[in-house]
């Protein structure tokens, strides 16, 4: 064999070994596991062929959680991306204070999502929470935010918003930045508006950062469940379970490895969709310079 | 003017909303519990919330738990990928590009999700409740073979031909040429790898169940539920303790953070 092949598959060895080990396989047997019923007792596993996906078909709380996340992720996507957008353009431009509202736009993405948590859950406490406060000043009166069932999901978007929309904007201010300064002179010989030139010109040439932050934002939608976790245990009656958390509860509350493992299947699923939908259809239409 | 006026305004008013949370943690914090929804000026300073907080769980215990996992997160990801990273930029071996896309399905298909199945790895490698098992799936990074290959490519291949006429070996080349050249990229990835894995706390909540491998995330959300009841300013003055090293690292590097983070970002 050639002395290259040799050093390379070398090289590549150890982080093929581990991707494989907790990526590709763990995915695999999870894949099988779902084929499966959770065992009971020290009795093998029975083969159940395709009954754990029909009986999800027939799971309430799947359908709610499905749901909840495809809510979730349609606010917070556009949501999170819009605003780093706008405020990657505010920093962008040599604004008073320019440093200081930069790092106040980042600085909740270096908190752990379980710290932007509890302080949150701090706002939404009835009464006594900020948001009450305020409300209280206009006249307006108690409301239980996390233990309502309209609220709940709505306070969950805007906790996850709060925390991405700065790391994004990161991203799309490093693009406006690279951006060639003698564009902008031309557009303005040229004697075109600003929204003008924002629409036929910096939003064009920003594609590439904007599929590269949407691919973040749809992985984050279906990731971050931190949140959920320590404000509202997916409650109250499963109006904050999203899918991942679902998975957590079926895998490590009820024990329950055949649900556990066709709901992370149906998560992949989702996710490889997503993936094939952003690069094949989205990533087409993209001009990279 | 006036609508410069109103972007400045705007500007101003979303940075205030979005600090806003931040600082009535900071006051709550570091005021006594009776002034936690009253704002005056007069209201006494104090680091009680902080004392408590620090006494009422093993806190010390979880920062070197962190700190010995994020260490080890770094140190392992930087052997492991590095080469590989090499090998796929520079070398052309058969099967490479199969093995490369086999690598790159992990930015979709991440350890995060596989709950479940790599439970039961750790369970029947004895790993469970280690620290060892909560940096397991991490450390062949995907994302980092894939930025330091790109960063690998870039490097003049004139610079690696003059170090092979040198007499230089393989590893040698690597060592003393690629890893130098790239030392921004690994800042950059070092930063991103720190903040992710100082902030995970999904996977280490279930692989982890005692003081002695409970990261901070995990500690300071079993403090919150079970121990303080709704003492509000004693459970704000642990959160910003938790996240206090990040943030003040944060505010003194601010600029290197964001560059990184942009360098991580440019694909």
């Amino acid at each position: 064999m050639r002395r290259e092949t040799v050093q390379g598959w070398l090289l590549i060895l150890p982080a093929l070994l581990l991707l494989v080990a907790f990526t590709h396989w763990p995915a695999a047997t999870t894949l099988l596991d779902s084929f499966y019923a959770t065992p009971k007792g020290s009795r093998p596993p029975r083969f159940v062929g395709l009954e754990n996906y029909l009986d999800l078909l027939d799971d309430p709380v799947f359908w709610i959680a499905l749901r909840n996340n495809a809510i979730y992720a349609l606010w917070t996507i556009p949501a999170s991306v819009i605003l780093a957008l706008v405020m990657a353009l505010a920093v962008n431009t040599a604004i008073p204070g320019r440093a200081l509202a930069r790092m106040a736009y980042f600085t909740p993405t270096m908190l752990p999502m379980i710290a932007v948590a509890n302080i949150w859950l701090f706002f939404f406490t009835p009464d006594y929470g900020l948001f009450d406060h305020v409300i209280g000043v206009f006249g307006g009166g108690r409301h239980n935010w996390l233990g309502d069932r309209d609220t709940a999901l709505p306070a969950m978007i805007v906790v996850a918003v709060w925390k991405e929309a700065g790391f994004f904007m990161i991203f799309y201010l490093a693009a406006l930045q690279a951006m060639p300064p003698d564009l902008k002179e031309c557009a303005a010989l040229e004697g075109s508006s600003r929204w003008n030139f924002f629409r036929r010109v910096t939003l064009p040439l920003l594609m590439p950062t904007t599929l590269f932050v949407l691919v973040n934002a749809v992985i984050n939608a279906f990731r971050l469940v931190d949140h959920v976790v320590v404000m509202t245990h997916g409650g109250p009656d499963n109006a904050t379970n999203l899918l991942l958390y679902y998975i957590y509860q079926a895998g490590f509350r009820f024990w329950d490895t055949a649900l556990a493992a066709t709901l992370t299947v149906v998560l992949l699923f989702l996710l490889g969709m997503l993936a094939w939908f952003q690069f094949g259809v989205l990533g087409k239409r993209v001009h990279y310079r | 003017m006036s609508t410069r006026f109103l972007e400045i305004l705007g500007a101003w008013l979303l940075a205030i909303i979005w600090v806003l949370p931040l600082l009535y943690a900071v006051w709550t914090a570091f005021h006594p519990a009776e002034f936690a929804t009253s704002f005056t000026l007069m209201a006494p300073l104090t680091l009680d919330n902080f004392r408590h907080a620090w006494d009422a769980a093993p806190f010390a215990r979880y920062f070197i738990n962190t700190t010995m996992l994020v260490t080890l997160i770094l140190v392992a990801q930087f052997l492991v990928c590095t080469p590989a990273a090499f090998a796929f930029a520079r070398l052309d071996f058969p099967g490479r590009d199969t093995v490369f896309a086999v690598v790159l399905v992990q930015l979709m298909v991440m350890p995060d999700v596989l709950l479940t199945g790599n439970y039961r790895t750790m369970a029947q490698l004895g790993l469970v409740d280690t620290i060892l098992s909560i940096a397991l799936p991490y450390l062949g990074s995907a994302f980092g073979i894939f930025l330091l290959r790109q960063t690998f490519r870039q490097i003049p291949q004139a610079l690696d031909d003059a170090a092979r006429l040198e007499g230089c070996t393989l590893m040698g080349r690597l060592w003393r040429v690629y890893v130098p050249l790239a030392k921004p990229t690994y800042i950059a990835y070092g930063l991103v790898s720190v903040s992710y894995h100082w902030n995970n706390f999904l996977w280490p909540l279930v692989i982890t169940n005692s003081v002695n491998t409970r990261p901070l995330t995990v500690g300071l959300s079993v403090f919150a539920s079970t121990d303080q009841g709704i003492d509000w300013s004693i459970i704000t003055a642990a959160t910003l303790m938790t996240s206090a090293p990040l943030l003040v690292a944060f505010l003194l590097f601010q600029r290197q953070f964001v560059q990184s983070f942009m360098r991580a970002g440019i694909r």
